[in-house]
């Protein structure tokens, strides 16, 4: 089952430049929550602040409080175990090369520990039915690599990855936005059967695919969070002119 | 015109060799390189002994050096504050601006004294029973050859190493941290891994250098053309009986039985590092290799 | 497209345990550690040169040709200079060799040829030192019937050339296509334009490539054994055995003579202070041209 996250005074520096203000939100569990915005607007950032990943870039800092579901995010808990409970899917797929389909969803269990030939066998396949790839895979699950797979299949491999740690939380990070329309529909059906299991944030670029996709969106512009209600709310009769501006075009 | 004459210089090279080693090639055949017996007073001349020594310091040197050199450059790259990471690249390059007969120096002077009075005992009454470290002492020896050959090989393997994990794109070390893993297990899945192949390569460019290393190898080695199982004894590689008894050569046959060693050697370290460049040039997609030094 | 809940299955992951922390911790020790063993070395060596060399240099070590065994004193003038002789020699051959191919990789070698020339300067750059000096023996002094300086600079050159050829033609390629262009559309010859344009821009990075070819063949010994040989007093002529610095700390330090060895030392101390000093003059020289010229 998902968890719910909630987001305290978020504010999120690079070295001296503040790219996060004062950010209040809450996710609900087992809903799909979007972020959008114009370029440069903070939401990559902003979800990066959830799993912490915004720790690989030097000198970045962050001021406020996270709390997925009882965990807090920056306070009292290692970002390893952390990391481990929520789980990442990014803009551009990234398999593992030199690894087999099997080993790439296979690599995060290994890491935590999983020797059972046949509790890995059990996991990998389920993965990989939940994210729609198994079917496609089934026979070269061993003899092909992660990186042979076509873009569209690449990103469901990565998330069958994220999936078989069994995380409560799964951010993505403009999953689609390298992908053609054909993947992106596959991912956005798959997206809509992951809610049942786990809580979804998915930043994206793609207004329409907000609307399809998530019950609740939340819009940025320059690092603040301007707006964030129901997504019909937000595309019919938003709060805010800014959004509206958005929203129907006007910039962006 | 002038990319002619880089053609032509291995040309030359190429046919210097052959010309020169014919004698001793009509005189041996192919038992040249099987038989050890390597007697210029009785025109006998077996090259076993050098081809062992060549290989044994070198393969030797490996072992010590591969460690040292990853480490380093995983350190470099993936572990250190970034305000350290030129000076401490600078430093390890500096080690490979050292000419071969300074190394050579400080071997004789203070690195075989420090084996002889402590290193070796210590090595002989702890892992003497291997045979490896069994026979007097004396210091000079393979161990000795292997060490400094080591120090000399870490700059090149190092600052390929440190190319090849710069190049591993950003998104692989993500994806590894992204499921939860220590810092370690990111370095090993993500970034190693994924170079291996140019690490690989770094390793056999390593081999090639020390393969042809001569001065520093000579002066600490003990030149005795014998083949031992103790890394203690002393021994001959192919590039110091050549810097050693060259000039001293009496005789046609004497002299071309050492060019054919000279002509081995050069077809050794060419297909050493003709394999280590391909390999390399794979990762890094035909950026310029860097001629480390 | 349904799949089954994996988390209502009782597979529970456990919590990171310590091991994997440790290991982590551990790799991190060992990375440092080796840090320090690569280093050290480094510093033991600058260490010892000057502690043992620095007390024996003097007026006399830098002006006097060596003594007979025995007797106390002398010095390495005869092979500072030696080494001065064949570099410059080497580098008369080397350089615009090297710079020669390095303009033709660039300029008129992207191509099936270019590559071949290529591959074959780096396989140059990976032949060992010693059998090129067996080479330059076989071209030089078997031809002469002696050793000579000439011997020894034609064995350098030769190692120079792969080095200065590749850094040259990164250095051109560096320089932008448009000043080439600029100079063809006035009417410039093509390899009028190499010269006077394209290599004068990349001037700067051409003299580095040359001083790292030079700082790496000023140490070289191997390759002298058989061509300077080496010579126990002065010798100005380019076709008589020459001494060279390298040679003479080789001599030395194998020897059984303290006296030597301590000569060993500050010979191997000049060397080092020559290369470093070298690269640096050359260093400054090109800055201040830059800045005149530009």
């Amino acid at each position: 089952m998902g968890v719910g996250i909630k987001v305290e005074r978020l504010n999120a520096f690079y070295g001296k430049t503040q790219a996060l203000f004062d950010i209040n939100l809450t996710v609900l569990a087992n809903h799909a929550t979007a972020l959008i915005g114009p370029s440069g607007c903070g939401k990559s950032t902003f979800i990066r602040c959830l799993n912490r990943m915004h720790e690989t870039i030097p000198e970045a800092r962050v001021e406020g409080t996270v709390h997925i579901g009882d965990l807090s995010v920056y306070n009292g808990t290692s970002a390893t175990q952390l990391r481990r409970r929520v789980g990442m899917v990014f803009q551009k797929p990234n398999p593992f090369p030199t690894m087999s389909i099997y080993e790439n969803v296979a690599a995060g269990l290994k890491l935590n520990g999983f020797r059972n030939r046949k509790q890995l066998d059990e996991i990998v396949e389920k993965s990989l039915r939940n994210s729609a790839l198994f079917d496609e895979v089934k026979d070269s699950l061993h003899k092909k690599s992660g990186a042979s797979l076509s873009g569209g299949q690449q990103q469901r491999l990565c998330i069958a990855r994220a999936l078989a740690v069994q995380p409560e939380v799964l951010l993505m990070d403009e999953p689609c936005s390298a992908l053609d329309p054909i993947s992106t529909g596959k991912i956005e059906e798959l997206i809509f059967q992951l809610k049942e299991q786990y809580t979804i944030v998915i930043v994206t670029h793609n207004m329409q695919q907000a609307a399809r996709v998530a019950e609740f969106t939340g819009f940025f512009l320059l690092g603040k969070m301007i707006e964030f209600d129901k997504t019909e709310k937000v595309f019919t009769n938003p709060s805010d002119k800014r959004t509206e501006d958005y929203v129907t075009g006007r910039f962006g | 015109m002038c990319g002619l004459a880089v053609v032509g210089l291995l040309g030359l090279i190429v046919y210097q060799l052959i010309v020169g080693s014919g004698l001793s090639w009509h005189a041996f055949g192919w038992k040249f390189f099987g038989q050890s017996e390597w007697n210029p007073v009785e025109d006998q001349y077996g090259a076993l002994p050098f081809i062992y020594g060549t290989l044994v310091s070198s393969l030797l040197s490996l072992v010590i050096a591969v460690p040292l050199s990853v480490g380093v450059a995983v350190f470099i790259t993936e572990m250190c504050p970034v305000k350290l990471r030129g000076l401490l690249s600078f430093t390890t390059e500096l080690l490979a601006a050292i000419p071969s007969v300074v190394y050579g120096l400080w071997a004789i002077f203070v690195l075989v004294p420090i084996l002889r009075e402590y290193i070796q005992p210590f090595l002989a009454k702890t892992l003497g029973w291997t045979t490896l470290f069994s026979g007097p002492p004396y210091g000079i020896g393979m161990l000795a050859a292997g060490i400094i050959l080591a120090i000399m090989i870490i700059p090149i393997i190092s600052s390929i190493t440190r190319e090849v994990l710069v190049v591993v794109p950003q998104h692989q070390r993500e994806a590894v941290l992204a499921l939860g893993s220590t810092r370690w297990e990111m370095i090993r899945l993500g970034v190693l891994r994924n170079a291996r192949a140019g690490i690989v390569g770094g390793i056999i460019l390593g081999l090639g250098r020390a393969l042809g290393e001569t001065m520093a190898v000579t002066m600490v080695i003990g030149n005795r053309p014998e083949i031992a199982k103790s890394l203690f004894a002393p021994g001959y590689t192919m590039a110091s009986v050549l810097a050693n008894e060259f000039t001293e050569a009496t005789g046609d046959l004497y002299l071309s039985a050492l060019i054919e060693i000279g002509l081995a050697l050069f077809l050794v370290t060419i297909v050493v590092n003709a394999l280590a460049r391909l390999m390399v040039w794979s990762v890094t997609r035909g950026q310029p290799a860097r001629s480390a030094v | 497209m349904s799949g089954t809940n994996l988390n209502s299955e009782a597979i529970i992951i456990p919590p990171i345990s310590w091991r994997r922390r440790a290991t982590d911790r551990l790799m991190t020790c060992v990375a440092v550690l080796t840090v320090v063993l690569v280093l050290l070395p480094l510093f033991a060596i600058f260490a010892y040169l000057v502690y043992r060399g620095i007390g024996s240099i003097n007026f006399a070590f830098l002006t006097q040709t060596p003594k007979p065994v025995g007797e106390p004193g002398g010095g390495m003038a005869n092979a500072i200079v030696g080494s001065g002789v064949i570099l410059a020699i080497a580098s008369l051959l080397g350089v615009p060799l090297g710079i020669g191919a390095g303009v033709f990789l660039s300029e008129y070698g992207r191509n099936r040829y270019g590559d071949a020339v290529r591959f074959v300067s780096d396989v140059l750059n990976g032949v060992p030192s010693i059998v090129i000096g067996i080479v330059a023996y076989g071209l030089v002094v078997m031809r002469q019937k002696h050793f000579s300086a000439l011997a020894g600079g034609v064995a350098l050159a030769i190692m120079m050339v792969p080095t200065i050829a590749r850094t040259t033609e990164q250095m051109l390629l560096l320089v932008p296509q448009a000043i080439r262009e600029a100079a063809f559309g006035l009417g410039v010859s093509r390899w009028r334009t190499t010269l006077s344009i394209t290599l004068r821009t990349a001037t700067s990075g051409v003299i580095t490539g040359v001083m790292l070819a030079f700082a790496r063949v000023a140490g070289e010994t191997a390759p002298l054994l058989f061509t300077a040989f080496g010579n126990q007093f002065w010798n100005w002529k380019t076709d008589q055995p020459t001494a060279a610095l390298s040679l003479q700390i080789f001599t030395y330090a194998i020897s059984p003579f303290d006296e030597w060895h301590r000569q060993a030392w500050a010979g191997a101390l000049v060397l080092i202070v020559l290369i470093v000093s070298a690269v640096a003059a050359v260093r400054l020289v090109v800055r201040h041209g830059r800045l005149a010229g530009a």
